[in-house]
């Protein structure tokens, strides 16, 4: 709970956890209306995992606070972080909306765990969707409350009341008016949200579905958003950390005595942290090669090609997430049969943002400025590491340089508070990017294996699908097939002790990119054993409504020309379902023979989110997805020897450039009267098959294993057969 | 050995006591207090730490102080001119041309050496130009197409 949060309910008299005083929520929150609303059940069952996780206890007081201050202006404060995805925006959209206030009178708080309310993190595509609704309630409310003072200061009953840009006025004299700022001025009203607010339904919103530039946008291109790395502290000092070659080495000896000898470093021990500390970040850089250690390594025969065999020996029974009919019979029904194995590498996150903190302890408090996706977790984790309680950490997460999923585990942020207590000085910890690539939480290699059949007619008569540590996210097909059955060994992607070699995480829709992969380069697999074209086997195949207007947007606005593949023409489609998002992707490419290197010409991309909240972010997500998705598909993958990682940096990891930039064009579907769904990740899942099945219609090369590098498409392509 | 090292650094002359081999990068973001110019690699591969050196774009993480000295260094901070965002940055902002941001201060002062050199480049040109500028968000559609309206809005500012 934050401090806010506890104060708020001792201000209205629920179970004070401790003796405030009405003076002291004034100065908190300062005068004005303020507006909490509790879990909605939705919340609470995305949140029960989390709650067990840090085992603590979901705050049953509330979501979020909505404040309409005495200057008219109106504060947002969230749990949830901005880190480029737009909520900044968003949020105020809906807020502005509820409230018929401009957006521009909306400030937000973001993350602070002292100000806002308890969150779990940002990820998951789930802030609109699960974020969104207690906030448009608490607006409401607020709204509320503020036209039932402006009755009394009109004298007019509340029906006969409207509001316009934050001003309420007599329907019926429109020049009898009071601002908000008006009525808020002296107020010190406090509400929890315990009935159902009336919310504006779709056809009155004015703002929600308009599309916004970025409110961060100016402060972005002017140098002055902080990032973690842009705090500065009387006095602080810039870590580095001595580390492992390779995980799993164990420190045998350890010789600082060149670092200590660097003008102005420092060395300093805690537990099994060794940092160096200097007042430059260049300075500890230049002390901390100057520590020798020897470290023992133990042998573990895996790298980035036989980890596959590996991960199928060590996979866990699976789960069936899902079957129906008989496959026996589906197989007996099919007049072709096929079977497949497909593979996905590690990839990295590789945020242009290393992972960054700084934290400062002082009188037993201590302060941590993070690049973290989950600031509430990072006020527990930091709790337990120094052995104080969690309200004496506050968590104030600024911009966040890019997350992706890998900004969960805040180990820069807990280094550099055990660091800020040991020293007593603010600590920065930056990592250098070779340690991004070393500590980063790679998305998990993975194998499916798909064995299906195809029958009268081109449909699908039976589909056997077994993922191994793609986990469940996407497994599931959405095709109208009589027999089949869904496996996921194990059920989520995270293996036990003796899978990965290092640590693997959530990566933007985690296990999705792969699942979709493998079913939708089988699908084209059965077409093309069917010998039909691509769209119009999906087509067949397909019962879903929605679905289907997905597939016949993505078609027809790509102009899809219809043929069995390959037809030389380097067209590829894919579907798929992520954070209940549909969405479908035709692409073109160009293969080059000779060398196999795959170019994407053109990518058009159509996805029914729901009610899209602003059109113009999310369409920025989309073309962030498809843009990131060219680098798992095409060349993204951690090579490794063993534990070791053998990539360092972006001169070997190679993600996606300008130069790569393919035509892309997106198509919001309308469906604003279906509530909103997730936009952060849904179109990335879709790349990888899209594109593989735009080589097979180039030239033929059916390719199995993800990135589609270039020496992987050429062994790929049919060798032409001596006549 | 710290010398002392004068520059022109957004427009105003500049002293630093600093070793010369040190990067220009780390002379600003801890000096001289601007944060602007990010670091992303350390090894010039992500150009998150771009700026313009006597009007050449160069990556302030492998440019030592001693090749800075009498030089004119523009970094992002140096581009608005009386609260007036410069072209590039305007254009940066109306095509939302960026998501986390971190990227961004690099992006533009490439474009603006790009620019500075080519008043019209080509889509190509600006392809080109900009390779070896990395974004993890894939702001690349927005950013080109930030240039290419930055590249008009200057057009028709320069012709009466």
């Amino acid at each position: 709970m934050s401090r806010r949060s506890r104060e708020f309910l001792d201000y209205l008299g629920i179970d004070p956890p401790s003796a405030v005083s009405r003076r002291r929520f004034l100065e908190l929150f300062g005068g004005g209306i303020v507006v909490a609303v509790s879990a909605n059940d939705l919340l609470a069952l995305q949140e029960a995992p989390a709650r067990r996780r840090f085992a603590r206890q979901l705050p049953d007081d509330f979501n979020a606070f909505v404040r309409i201050g005495e200057d008219g202006r109106v504060s947002c404060f969230t749990g949830k972080i901005e880190m480029g995805q737009g909520v900044i925006t968003s949020l105020a959209q809906m807020l502005a909306d509820e409230l018929e206030v401009s957006v521009d009178a909306v400030d937000m708080v973001m993350g602070d765990t002292d100000l806002c309310p308890w969150d779990m993190g940002t990820f998951g595509s789930m802030t609109t969707r699960f974020f969104g609704p207690p906030l448009r309630v608490a607006a409401a409310e607020a709204r509320e409350v503020l036209l039932e003072l402006a009755a009394g200061k009109l004298e007019v009953p509340r029906e006969k009341l409207s509001v316009s840009d934050g001003v309420v006025f007599d329907a019926t004299d429109p020049a009898h008016t009071v601002s908000y700022a008006e009525l808020a001025k002296g107020q010190k009203i406090a509400r929890i949200m315990n009935r159902e607010a009336v919310l504006e339904s779709v056809k009155d919103f004015s703002i929600v579905g308009r599309s916004f530039n970025r409110r961060d946008a100016v402060a972005k291109v002017t140098g002055e958003a902080q990032y973690a790395g842009d705090i500065r502290r009387d006095g602080m000092v810039y870590a580095r950390l001595l580390r492992p070659p390779a995980h799993g080495s164990e420190l045998v000896t350890v010789d600082a005595s060149g670092a200590e000898a660097v003008e102005g470093a420092s060395v300093v021990r805690d537990g099994d942290l060794i940092a160096v500390l200097h007042a430059t970040p260049d300075g500890v850089e230049r002390a901390v090669a100057r520590v020798k250690a020897e470290w023992r390594t133990p042998e573990l025969d895996l790298d980035q090609d036989s980890i596959f065999d590996h991960l199928v020996e060590v996979a866990p029974a699976g789960e069936v997430l899902d079957q129906g009919g008989d496959l026996t019979a589906g197989i007996a029904a099919a007049t072709a049969s096929m079977s497949a194995t497909y593979l996905d590498g590690y990839v990295a996150h590789a945020p242009i943002e290393t992972h960054t903190a700084v934290a400062e302890f002082s009188n037993g408090r201590c302060t941590i400025w993070a690049s973290t996706q989950t600031p509430f977790p990072l006020q527990s984790q930091a709790a337990e590491a120094l052995g104080i309680p969690e309200e004496k950490v506050r968590v104030v997460p600024p911009f966040v340089g890019g997350g992706f999923g890998g900004k969960t585990y805040n180990q820069q942020a807990i280094e550099a508070a055990r660091l800020a207590k040991r020293t007593g000085r603010p600590v920065q910890v930056a990592w250098s990017r070779a340690e991004e690539f070393f500590f980063d939480t790679f998305r998990p290699a993975a194998v499916v294996k798909i064995a299906a059949g195809v029958g009268e007619g081109g449909r699908i008569t039976s589909w056997d699908y077994t993922t191994y540590f793609a986990g469940s996210r996407g497994a599931e097909q959405f095709y109208d097939i009589p027999n089949h059955r869904t496996v996921a060994a194990p059920e989520g992607w995270r293996g036990g002790p003796g899978t990965h070699p290092f640590a693997t995480g959530a990566w933007r829709a985690p296990g999705n990119n792969t699942n979709t992969f493998a079913r939708e380069s089988h699908v084209d697999v059965l077409a093309a054993a069917a010998g039909i074209d691509p769209v119009e086997f999906r087509a067949r195949n397909l019962t879903d409504p929605k679905m289907k207007r997905v597939l016949e947007t993505t078609a027809g606005s790509f102009g899809w020309k219809s043929s069995t593949a390959p037809s030389g023409r380097g067209q590829g489609i894919a579907l798929g379902i992520d954070a209940g998002t549909f969405v479908g992707l035709a692409v073109e490419v160009d293969v080059n023979p000779e060398s196999g290197h795959v170019r994407v010409v053109r990518m058009v991309c159509a996805q029914d989110m729901g009610l899209v909240i602003n059109p113009e972010g999310a369409t920025i997500q989309m073309e962030g997805c498809l843009t990131m998705g060219l680098g798992y598909a095409l060349s993204e993958e951690v090579r490794f020897s063993g534990r070791r990682v053998l990539d360092t940096s972006f001169d070997t990891y190679e993600i996606p450039r300008f130069s790569w930039l393919p035509e892309i064009e997106t198509i919001l579907i309308d469906a604003a009267d279906q509530p909103p769904q997730g936009g952060g990740e849904p179109a990335i899942i879709v790349v990888g098959a899209a594109i593989a099945n735009a080589v097979f219609d180039a030239v033929g090369a059916r390719v199995f294993r993800m990135p589609m590098t270039a020496d992987r498409v050429l062994a790929a392509i049919p060798k032409e057969t001596p006549s | 050995m710290k010398q002392t090292i004068s520059f022109k650094l957004n427009h105003k002359t500049t002293t630093v006591e600093t070793d010369p081999d040190r990067m220009l990068l780390w002379v600003l973001r801890t000096e001289l207090g601007l944060t602007g110019t990010k670091f992303g690699c350390g090894e010039g591969f992500c150009g998150s730490c771009t700026v313009l050196v006597n009007g050449q774009v160069e990556r302030s993480c492998q440019l030592p102080m001693n090749e800075v000295a009498g030089a004119e260094v523009v970094t992002v901070e140096g581009l608005a001119e009386d609260g007036e965002l410069h072209p590039v940055q305007a254009a940066f902002v109306e095509h939302d041309a960026m998501q986390c941001g971190f990227c961004t201060p690099g992006m533009i002062m490439n474009a603006c050496g790009l620019l500075a050199k080519n008043p019209e480049p080509t889509r190509q040109q600006i392809l080109d130009s900009m390779d070896n500028n990395l974004c993890r968000c894939g702001a690349h559609k927005r950013i080109v197409e930030a240039i290419e309206s930055a590249v008009e809005a200057t057009r028709k500012g320069v012709e009466p």
